[in-house]
């Protein structure tokens, strides 16, 4: 792996941004140059936001991701925004909740129930970004196993350690368990 | 001969001061050094801070750790010095212009902390520096080099202003009543607490020639006759209340000051 | 590497690493995007040091109470962008003519006014310099990584302490908010200046008099029994004011020599790539950062193109960019502005070579793309 560039993308308060250090963390635990950033507008809830992580084995100085390998979108609005800059060959992963699929074949589309998992497995709304951070890691294995675990305790509020373990677990089995009904080709 | 407190607390190299004949701030000034003497605080542990104007000039001439600020930030500064160096006493000089316009934010935030400074204003009703413009205590209907058919804005009662922004300390003296401006500078030192005294001072150069008060005399002895002490003032009838001004302690109170507070949570740890 | 000195660290977070590192001890400020986190992080962190925070009631009173805590003898910073640098002006101007250090950082975003509050731009490059009023002249640094913030603030804090003056950092939104790898260097590998303290007696103290070998005056604290006079007014020796004119020539001249004659000491600097360079690019901040991607690709197509980037924004690297004007064919400037800093450096470098520039102000940050369609696209 050279260089890989990621958008996570939502609406504000669904915590993409923690998800974005989180990630950025665990890829500077397996040793490699990132840059993470971020943009939002006036709200602090709602709204579009979205996080970009570079990960690479190179020093990285442009710090903004243009044209991503990995898109992750957790609302319609973010899908539509955002689905143009995903590569050709990329990986799109999508809420269940996005009702309308990109017309697009040359990517990889995933449809799991990231914010459904959260709110009905979990009992807690706020881990869908610790279980979408569950399922990039099991699409992508953009960073290892041992430092996303470690990235998620470090930066999770203290006493949610268990929550948070159990929602990056969750986030595996939405890709390990039903890679069968996962909408579009399975990688 | 200059006299002995003169000779320990003004730096008599700075002076002549530069205060018109019949001006008060020299009256005032006096009054906080002749304060402080009385408490006995060490030059070396006392800070003046002033902002710009008239008055503002009173910190050039005392012989403590001073600085002449920017326009309406004295309390800023002290604020600054205050909470970066607590065993100082730090006392602000400013003047009616300098504390209640381009200082009213800073003056309502200090009492509002209730951070340890003593502000004491020089209230001469009018902006004498730059040649009589009215400002916020200049008397409705009064003139000024702006206010040429009479002021029509509404003057402000600094010592309520101060009072309900949450300083603990409030007073008000004139230049008619020395002894009572160095007894609440006293007070005011000892509170720990934000205190604020306005001293009422004459301006016989732009707010007296601009209004026809007379000379300095006349216009001190007009003092005298506006004011009144608090216990007489509530025993007058409500005609005879009209135009009087409250002199003397206006309100104490009692609240928690920002540098103790502070300082509870760096012992917290 | 050590794990504890590795980390993931935002730009405006190494900020205040790097202020406590230089010996910050007191910290006013109010909230403004995108610098709030630094304003946020030294009130976490200056209680648990023995340090002050306190939040003003506005940008104003916020540069006033450093100024004051200054003179007490702590080191002092403030933070905060576009609309509230304009507010602070007043303030830098007290201390460039009262000698108080202190360093006042602007995270910039687009502008004029309240612009684009979460948007990156360079629109203050001039009104760092020339933003208060009256001659002077002023120090300003313009870092890139988050590593160099770290480095770039405690810098910022020893070139205040040993010229006695204000010094502005400049960041942009970009470099303030985004997060990398950064490297905590050891205590000891940091050099700290602190300013110089009297070695007279209080009776001798001559609170603005310039000894031999000096840049400026020693300083008292105020508190330690040296009992001086500090004003914005012009002043002799003494810290008294003067209307004598000869004083205040001599005074305003010595604030800005102070600084332009020790160019040599203050000017930092980057050179990419400029080995065999025939043309080069001068940006800085977030934007050096997208010039450096660029440079690399137009390399592989065979372009001899480099960069020199200044750290050091004020005062200008004269002499360097002036021997690199006399050999390139071209220079370019590229900033997020439409050409602030092209000023100055065609001023200095356009009797020898052409000087063009790119900007854009729309509040994204200018792409290695958008800079290798420039340098392709030019004519003449």
């Amino acid at each position: 792996m050279m260089k890989q560039e990621l958008r996570l993308s939502g609406s504000g308060g669904q915590g993409l941004i923690l998800a974005g250090i989180i990630l950025a963390e665990a890829a500077l635990y397996d040793g490699k140059n990132v840059v993470q950033s971020q943009s939002y507008g006036p709200e602090a809830r709602g709204g579009a936001s979205k996080a970009e992580v570079i990960i690479s084995d190179k020093i990285i100085n442009y710090p903004k991701v243009d044209k991503c390998d990995i898109l992750l979108s957790l609302t319609q609005k973010a899908c539509e925004k955002y689905i143009n800059s995903l590569r050709p060959g990329g990986v799109l992963i999508l809420d269940e909740s996005v009702t309308e699929k990109p017309n697009r074949e040359d990517i990889k589309i995933f449809s799991i129930p990231i914010l459904d998992t959260a709110v009905n497995q979990l009992g807690k709304p706020m881990v869908a970004n610790i279980v979408a951070l569950g399922s990039i890691y099991e699409l992508t294995k953009v960073v290892s196993k041992e430092s996303l675990e470690k990235a998620v305790l470090s930066r999770v509020p203290r006493g949610t350690e268990e929550l948070n373990k159990r929602a990056l677990s969750e986030g595996f089995k939405l890709i390990e368990n039903h890679k069968d009904s996962v909408y579009g080709e399975v990688c | 001969m200059p006299s002995q407190l003169v000779e320990k607390y003004y730096r008599t190299e700075s002076l002549p001061h530069i205060w018109c004949p019949g001006c008060g701030n020299g009256i005032v000034t006096r009054a906080i050094v002749k304060a402080i003497d009385n408490i006995g605080l060490n030059q070396n542990d006392v800070c003046i801070v002033s902002g710009i104007g008239c008055s503002s000039r009173a910190s050039g001439y005392l012989d403590f750790n001073t600085i002449h600020t920017t326009h309406g930030r004295a309390l800023a500064f002290a604020t600054g010095i205050k909470f970066a160096n607590p065993k100082l006493h730090v006392i602000v000089i400013t003047g009616d212009g300098d504390c209640a316009a381009i200082g009213g934010n800073h003056l309502i935030h200090a009492a509002r902390r209730n951070i340890d400074i003593t502000t004491i204003v020089f209230n001469n009703n009018i902006y004498g520096m730059t040649g009589g413009q009215y400002s916020p205590t200049t008397p409705t209907g009064d003139k000024g080099t702006t206010a040429p058919y009479g002021n029509i804005d509404a003057n402000f009662d600094l010592c309520d202003l101060a009072k309900a922004a949450g300083a603990t300390y409030v007073s008000r003296a004139t230049v008619y009543g020395t002894n009572m401006i160095i007894k609440q500078v006293e007070e005011g030192i000892k509170n720990r607490g934000f205190s604020f005294i306005e001293t009422l001072t004459t301006c016989p150069t732009y707010y007296g020639r601009k209004n026809k008060k007379g000379d300095a005399v006349e216009m001190m002895m007009n003092l005298r006759d506006i004011t009144i002490n608090k216990a007489a003032y509530e025993k007058l009838s409500e005609e005879k209340r009209e135009g009087k001004i409250i002199i003397g302690e206006l309100y104490r109170g009692k609240r928690p000051e920002y540098t103790n507070e502070y300082n509870k949570i760096m012992e917290s740890f | 590497m050590p794990e504890k000195t590795v980390k993931l660290m935002q730009g405006n977070e190494a900020c205040v690493e790097g202020a406590i590192a230089a010996g910050m001890m007191f910290y006013a400020g109010y909230p403004i995007t995108p610098s709030t986190e630094i304003a946020e992080l030294s009130a976490a962190k200056l209680p648990r040091i023995g340090g002050k925070f306190i939040q003003m009631e506005d940008e104003i009173a916020s540069i006033s109470a450093i100024i004051g805590a200054s003179l007490t003898g702590k080191k002092s910073m403030t933070a905060t962008s576009g609309p509230g640098f304009s507010l602070k002006q007043e303030g830098i101007g007290y201390a460039i003519i009262s000698e108080v250090p202190c360093v006042i950082v602007n995270v910039q975003r687009g502008g004029p006014s309240t612009g684009l509050p979460t948007s990156p731009a360079q629109g203050d490059i001039m009104q760092a310099r020339w933003g208060t009023h009256g001659e002077h002249s002023i120090i300003t640094l313009y870092p890139s990584t988050v590593r160099e913030i770290y480095d770039t603030t405690i810098r910022a804090f020893n070139l205040a302490e040993k010229y006695r003056t204000p010094v502005i950092l400049l960041m942009d939104e970009v470099i303030g908010h985004m997060r990398e790898k950064i490297e905590i260097p050891e205590e000891n590998q940091m050099e700290i200046y602190n300013r110089k303290k009297p070695a007279s007696n209080p009776e001798d103290y001559v609170p603005y008099k310039v000894k031999e070998d000096n840049i400026v005056p020693e300083m008292a604290n105020f508190g330690e029994g040296y009992r001086f006079h500090v004003t914005g007014l012009i002043h002799s020796e003494t810290g008294f004011p003067t209307n004598n004119n000869k004083i205040a020539a001599e005074l305003i001249t010595r604030l800005v020599n102070k600084i332009e004659d020790n160019a040599d000491d203050i000017v930092e600097y980057e050179e990419y790539k400029l080995e065999d360079a025939n043309e080069i690019i001068i940006t800085y901040g977030a934007t050096a950062r997208s010039a450096k991607s660029a440079i690399d690709l137009l390399r592989e197509e065979g372009r001899k193109i480099g960069m020199f980037r200044p750290i050091t924004i004020w005062p200008v690297a004269q002499k360097q960019i002036e021997n690199l004007a006399k050999i390139v064919n071209r220079v370019s400037v590229i900033e997020m502005n439409l050409g602030q800093y092209f000023l100055e450096i065609d001023r200095i470098a356009g009797k020898y070579t052409k000087v063009d520039k790119y900007g854009r102000v729309d509040g994204e940050l200018i792409t290695p793309e958008e800079i290798i369609s420039f340098i392709k696209g030019r004519r003449g």
